[in-house]
């Protein structure tokens, strides 16, 4: 299939407001990035990728391909070895408030109750404490913990964990969310849940979101627009824009035949790198 | 422990020693080892007195300012070192050297440097129980998992907050183990650095029983030194266990 780099059509979701066209003005661009680790290992070669505004945008490729690498360049959280990066029109050098990143090991802090780990980043920026607790009550709300606010992570599945992990990144009311294999810690139904979800939060709260996964299905369902990155030294090999009519039964969507053509087509530009 | 069907409680064994020492007192060993009930009574004797109190009061200072010291620098130097492979270079042979050499033998070139008072005592009961602090802080801080630095960073933490609210944290366990291990020590560094000087505290009433051959009163007083430093391991041991639920999950 020829990459489809044309601008995706504004979707409707039957019950919800339409979303707003895509923004002329990408919110997060990547110019020609690179990364070489010490040792001498080169993970990225030259990156460039655009992220519209709004939308959701996935980064798939084989493991160790190099795509968390490139979300956590995109989050400030390691330095790029070539190459710039902006977010919202500003050049990235470092985490900023503008980007929130959702772990894929949760990082919740252990000795905090759910609530206290959903407000650390309001904490962090010095938000009274009333004022981050009614905040991070609502976010726990909007993920569907209430009542488990002054629970502890080991007494939560690993689901509700992710879940804490999600709510503290809307919490602190970014443009950007990073999400770094958010599912890929949690068991098959859950997992789907969460896609439902994800899907909800795209259309709804007006962010934008980059996630990596490995899961082609998952790239697919989830995202407006895919990268598909090559292996290390990594390129952006295919842009993919899915246009999945999305809004009706899940089943039904994957079990369609044009999600299904998505699906086979990029399993057959990643197969070759199995050998 | 279950004997015979019945189930005896955690402190019965102290009981079968405690007889045996009795047994052994009313022997011809009582000349060095009084029996346990005359030394017991000894303890109520002498607690109560101006020197045991006073004593006490200059142990004890001695005792909370070094430990104060010896945490106050320890954890900071412990987490830089666990995070900074430069600093953990250059100071990592140090404290292990310090932390196996015969401290006792470092007491009389303290006492020369700094005189025969309670600097002394403080600067010994520092030296014991730094090294263990920094050590385990070290190890607690190099136990965190990547990915919490990483949210602290991702969510706009500087590096007093990353301090003061992940790593302190995250390393919590292993600190609290390594200021038990350390003021075990430290009981230690004060006995032993009083009974060098010998002028103040404790080690007054030591050589004062020793002199005179008062062995129960002796006896008396090691016990109440035997059951702080118990006491006090066990009280840390609790504290340890409350933070220990997150231990394996971090």
């Amino acid at each position: 299939m020829t990459p489809n780099i044309a601008p995706a059509e504004p979707r409707q979701t039957p019950g919800l407001a339409p979303i707003p066209p895509v923004a002329t003005r990408p919110i997060v661009e990547v110019k020609s990035v690179s990364k070489t680790y010490a040792g001498g290992v080169e993970a990225l070669s030259g990156i460039s990728l655009d992220f519209p505004e709004g939308r959701l945008t996935t980064l798939l490729g084989p493991s160790g391909c190099g795509k968390t690498t490139l979300l956590k360049i995109i989050a400030g959280l390691i330095p790029a070895s070539g190459g710039q990066v902006f977010v919202d029109g500003r050049e990235v050098k470092g985490p900023g408030p503008e980007r929130a990143f959702v772990f894929q090991d949760f990082a919740l802090m252990p000795w905090a109750s759910v609530i206290r780990n959903v407000a650390f980043g309001l904490e962090l920026r010095g938000i009274a404490h009333g004022e981050r607790e009614a905040i991070a009550e609502r976010h726990i709300a909007r993920v569907g913990l209430k009542g488990f606010e002054r629970k502890y992570p080991h007494e939560l599945s690993g689901g509700m964990r992710q879940r804490v992990g999600l709510a503290r990144a809307l919490a602190v009311d970014a443009k950007v969310v990073l999400m770094d294999e958010p599912f890929s810690a949690v068991d098959e139904q859950t997992r789907r849940k969460f896609q439902e979800e994800l899907l909800e939060l795209v259309a709804n709260e007006g962010k934008s979101f980059i996630f990596v996964t490995h899961s082609i299905e998952e790239a697919v369902y989830v995202s407006d627009r895919i990268a598909l990155l090559s292996r290390r030294p990594s390129r952006v090999s295919a842009i993919i824009e899915p246009k999945i009519v999305r809004g009706g039964d899940p089943e039904k969507i994957r079990r369609d035949s044009a999600y299904l053509d998505v699906v086979e087509d990029i399993w057959q530009q990643l197969k070759h790198y199995l050998d | 422990m279950v004997i015979s069907g019945i189930r005896l409680p955690m402190m019965t064994s102290l009981i079968v020693w405690a007889v045996i020492w009795e047994i052994a007192g009313h022997t011809d060993a009582g000349f060095i080892l009084p029996p346990l009930s005359r030394i017991v009574w000894r303890v109520f004797e002498i607690v109560p007195t101006a020197s045991f109190l006073d004593a006490l009061l200059i142990t004890g200072r001695a005792f909370l300012l070094g430990n104060a010291i010896a945490i106050g620098i320890g954890v900071p130097l412990g987490i830089l070192m666990g995070r900074s492979v430069i600093a953990d270079r250059l100071l990592l042979p140090w404290v292990n050297l310090f932390l196996s050499a015969p401290l006792s033998a470092l007491v009389p070139v303290i006492m020369v440097l700094f005189g025969l008072g309670e600097t002394t005592i403080v600067l010994v009961v520092v030296l014991f129980s730094m090294w263990i602090i920094v050590l385990n802080t070290r190890a607690g801080v190099r136990a965190i998992s990547p990915s919490l630095v990483e949210m602290a960073r991702s969510f706009g933490a500087n590096g007093w907050q990353a301090f003061s609210r992940i790593y302190l944290w995250a390393a919590l366990p292993e600190i609290l183990a390594g200021i038990r291990l350390g003021m075990i020590r430290a009981v230690k560094g004060v006995v032993i650095g009083q009974l060098l000087v010998s002028v103040v505290g404790f080690g007054t009433l030591f050589e004062i029983y020793q002199s005179h051959f008062l062995m129960e009163h002796f006896w008396a007083l090691l016990l109440v030194l035997f059951s702080f430093a118990f006491t006090l391991n066990e009280l840390l041991a609790g504290l340890e266990r409350r933070f220990a639920y997150y231990a394996a999950s971090r």
